[in-house]
């Protein structure tokens, strides 16, 4: 299986560990075999070891070491916020977060919103059996 | 970025004024320490070795700490530096790539103890330079002079995101692929 995911300028990457947990980043240059210079709209240029990125298949063009006005632009032009809360990975954080901010009320009216599902899929189910039986 | 080890320090000193020399001559060494007594400590043993004048018979003027003017920009770094082995002292000149100048230093001091077995004590410093890409030796640093620079990552090893959540067994095969 060849690789799709490719450590490059301009690849868009999740950081997975640390202080930075949960934010999108651009790999803006490399510096060695472990670490890239990483940027982002809303923090300092700073540098961050491969192991605390994950790759994403989001890629958007820029010259090597941008100025922080050309990432910007560049990022709305590619259009990373939404192709990112498009994508199934993305989509699936939002709900993780979504669901680890509810509270006690929030659980309960998920509750009955399950039980009120459950209780249309047997209905269906028992509609259907009947049919074929 | 994490603290660094090692600072630099710029020491200013001389002999203290006397009646034969009422102006002795000043003198400034810039030097890496863990802290600023070590480093007017180094100070002195450095200036020992090149001129006539002691901790007791001299002062130091001022002890700045020099931080880097440009820690987002990456640079290629080269070191020269004196160490002593199991059998004698040795130049070796290294290069490293990092954006901060104190980063390439805790690099090289952790890549001398690793790949040489040379404790920190046993390093001197005579020289570093930021090099421009065009005369880097070393082909290790060289190959990062790449503008479309691509690879992949192959050895994708998942973590927890916090330690707090670390298990010692898992219920399923890790996968390590991307």
């Amino acid at each position: 299986m060849p690789f799709k995911r490719y450590v490059e300028i301009g690849r868009v990457a999740l950081v997975n560990y640390g202080k930075e947990y949960g934010r999108l980043v651009v790999i803006v240059d490399v510096i060695d075999q472990n670490r890239a210079l990483v940027d982002a709209p809303d923090m300092v240029r700073g540098q961050m070891n491969f192991k605390r990125l994950s790759l994403t298949d989001i890629k958007i063009d820029i010259p090597r070491v941008p100025k922080k006005k050309t990432l910007i632009d560049a990022m709305e032009a590619a259009d990373v916020k939404n192709k990112w809360e498009n994508s199934s990975w993305g989509r699936k954080l939002i709900v993780q977060k979504r669901r680890a901010s509810l509270n006690d009320f929030d659980r309960f009216k998920v509750m009955l919103a399950k039980i009120k599902r459950g209780g249309a899929i047997r209905q269906e189910l028992a509609k259907l059996k009947k049919q074929s039986a | 970025m994490v603290a660094f080890r090692f600072h630099q320090y710029q020491v200013v000193g001389r002999g203290l004024p006397s009646a034969i020399d009422e102006h002795p001559k000043i003198y400034r060494m810039k030097l890496w320490a863990t802290n600023e007594v070590r480093a007017k400590s180094k100070f002195w043993y450095f200036l020992r070795k090149l001129k006539k004048v002691k901790k007791s018979n001299g002062q130091v003027l001022a002890i700045n700490e020099i931080f880097e003017r440009n820690p987002t920009k990456i640079k290629n770094y080269g070191i020269w530096l004196r160490y002593q082995s199991r059998t004698g002292y040795h130049n070796m000149y290294k290069e490293f790539r990092d954006t901060t100048l104190n980063g390439a230093v805790e690099q090289m001091y952790n890549e001398m103890a690793s790949r040489h077995r040379v404790r920190s004590h046993c390093i001197q410093i005579i020289k570093t330079a930021t090099i421009p890409s065009k005369l880097c030796k070393r082909e290790s640093t060289k190959q990062f002079h790449d503008s479309k620079i691509k690879f992949p990552l192959v050895f994708k090893k998942v973590r927890p995101p916090t330690r707090k959540l670390k298990t010692t067994f898992k219920a399923s095969r890790p996968n390590l692929f991307m």
